[in-house]
């Protein structure tokens, strides 16, 4: 399925987890420094250099390159996810963006989030930085840059991004607890297979 | 033959460069294999994305993954004069070059310097030996399966049941987040530094080169099965590839103690090393020289 930006609260409310995706449009990345800051705008009522109010967020750390005005990605997968678990929840609420890209999966005040505000989680295969790199057509700007260049906030412009999968969806759904009930029924036997 | 330093700070660049944009064969062909025989869909499309990020990064000649890690280098062999300041000019000259993302900050302001240089890095471990050659072998290692490292000072009772219960517990704990599936690092014995050493050192090993020791070799093949069955997945999305391999070291250690290492290596365990003779004539592996 192919979604465009900038997404509606009727867009994500129609995904179902274990649905495959790829985006067209803007994200913005964003990591652990930019959500300090962020939120630390929000608490004294700053402008942040983006409205992301239908925005998709995106945990990523791209490589860019600098080649006179113009910036280039060279890598751009996704980071760990459960490291903005503790700012997410009030991330979502306060910015109202539509979409995470990351990998790993969130916890469950960001699952109770999403639901409430109409939010998903979009998995990223982890790593997999150059095909990531060759969805994104265009940097338009880079804010936020003395957080370095890992931490700053890029818009990009993207196509056919992806393959992502809905690993969270916008009913309190998630694929990460579907696995985490499998593994835990296979883990007596598992236990049994060592002989612990 | 160059000044040793500049020969060092070549070999150093085309070493990172080699081993950020490439996978060696051994990790590949399990990733091929574990695409083949996958079962849940969504976590061959994983696998898939994997491998076709890999042939986009070989034709490319760009880093396969953005977080061109941490990096640890391993000498062995022959002693080369200013060996550590060599290592570091060709660091910084690959984080711009090949390129390489600038990752090392101070580890409280967290400033970046932007050149992957500070007190401390890289690390460096140094095995000297009377041999006719110089062996460097550089691992570059992501922050997402490095921060899922653990170790634990076991009691010597809890023996090797004990062991097998960690690196369970650390791989189910870790789940998708260090970009299953996995290659475990295990290091059993020593002190606390040493079985972290050895954790990470097992991880050089090629996956298709055995344990020599039968015994670890047979826990070795039972933890991977063991862990198989998890269904944790690639990606931690569910499926039966949960670990491409798991490589086991051990040590002597003290009578009253049992430490036990686990160092988790992502999917995209890059390693390379090249050998410098005395003539100066170098030769490089991604797979190392076994
Ligand atoms: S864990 Fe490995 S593959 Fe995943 S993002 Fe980090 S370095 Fe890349």
């Amino acid at each position: 399925m192919r979604l465009k930006t900038p997404l509606s609260e009727k867009d994500v409310r129609s995904l179902k987890f274990g649905d495959e995706v790829t985006l067209d449009g803007i994200i913005y990345t964003g990591r652990d420094e930019m959500h300090l800051r962020a939120l630390e705008y929000a608490r004294e009522g700053r402008e942040l250099p983006f409205d992301l109010h239908g925005a998709v967020l995106c945990h990523c750390g791209p490589m860019l390159r600098n080649e006179g005005s113009k910036w280039h990605v060279i890598a751009a997968g996704p980071t760990t996810s459960s490291r903005m678990d503790s700012m997410e929840p009030q991330f979502i609420e306060h910015f109202g963006v539509r979409a995470i890209i990351g990998k790993g999966g969130m916890s469950q005040p960001t699952v109770d989030a999403m639901a409430k505000h109409g939010c998903v989680y979009l998995a990223h295969t982890g790593g997999a930085a150059v095909l990531a790199a060759e969805g994104i057509k265009d940097v338009k700007r880079v804010e936020w840059q003395d957080l370095g260049m890992p931490e700053a906030m890029c818009e990009l412009e993207v196509e056919s991004f992806g393959p992502l999968i809905v690993a969270i969806d916008a009913h309190g759904e998630s694929l990460y607890k579907r696995v985490d009930e499998t593994v835990a029924s296979n883990l007596p036997n598992v236990r049994k297979q060592l002989g612990i | 033959m160059l000044g040793s330093t500049k020969l060092v700070e070549d070999v150093t660049v085309n070493l990172l460069r080699i081993a950020v944009t490439s996978l060696p064969d051994d990790v590949l062909g399990a990733l091929r294999d574990a695409e083949r025989e996958e079962t849940s869909e969504v976590g061959r499309t994983q696998l898939r994305t994997i491998l076709e990020n890999v042939a986009a990064a070989d034709r490319l000649s760009v880093p396969i993954c953005q977080d061109t890690g941490m990096l640890t280098f391993f000498i062995s062999g022959r002693c080369l004069p200013d060996l550590e300041e060599g290592i570091r000019r060709g660091m910084s000259r690959a984080t711009s070059e090949v390129p390489l993302r600038a990752n090392a900050v101070h580890p409280i302001t967290r400033k970046n310097p932007g050149n992957n240089s500070g007190k401390g890095v890289p690390t460096i471990h140094y095995d000297y030996s009377d041999s006719d050659f110089t062996q460097v072998t550089v691992m570059p290692k992501g922050a997402g399966s490095e921060n899922m490292s653990v170790l634990a000072m076991l009691t010597p009772s809890q023996g090797l049941k004990g062991i097998k219960r960690l690196v369970l517990d650390t791989v189910i704990k870790a789940g998708g987040k260090p970009c299953p599936p996995t290659i475990v690092g295990v290091g059993i014995g020593g002190s606390a530094d040493q079985a972290m050493l050895l954790a990470k050192q097992a991880l050089l090993r090629p996956l298709n080169i055995g344990n020599p020791d039968q015994q670890l070799a047979a826990l070795e093949s039972e933890l991977k099965q063991a862990l198989n069955l998890t269904g944790i997945g690639p990606m931690g999305l569910g499926g039966k590839t949960t670990v491409l391999g798991v490589r086991v070291e051990e040590a002597y250690t003290h009578t009253a103690s049992l430490p036990v290492a686990v160092c988790l290596q992502c999917w995209a365990a890059r390693r390379a090393s090249a050998r410098i003779a005395r003539d100066g004539s170098v030769q490089y592996s991604r797979e190392g020289f076994w």
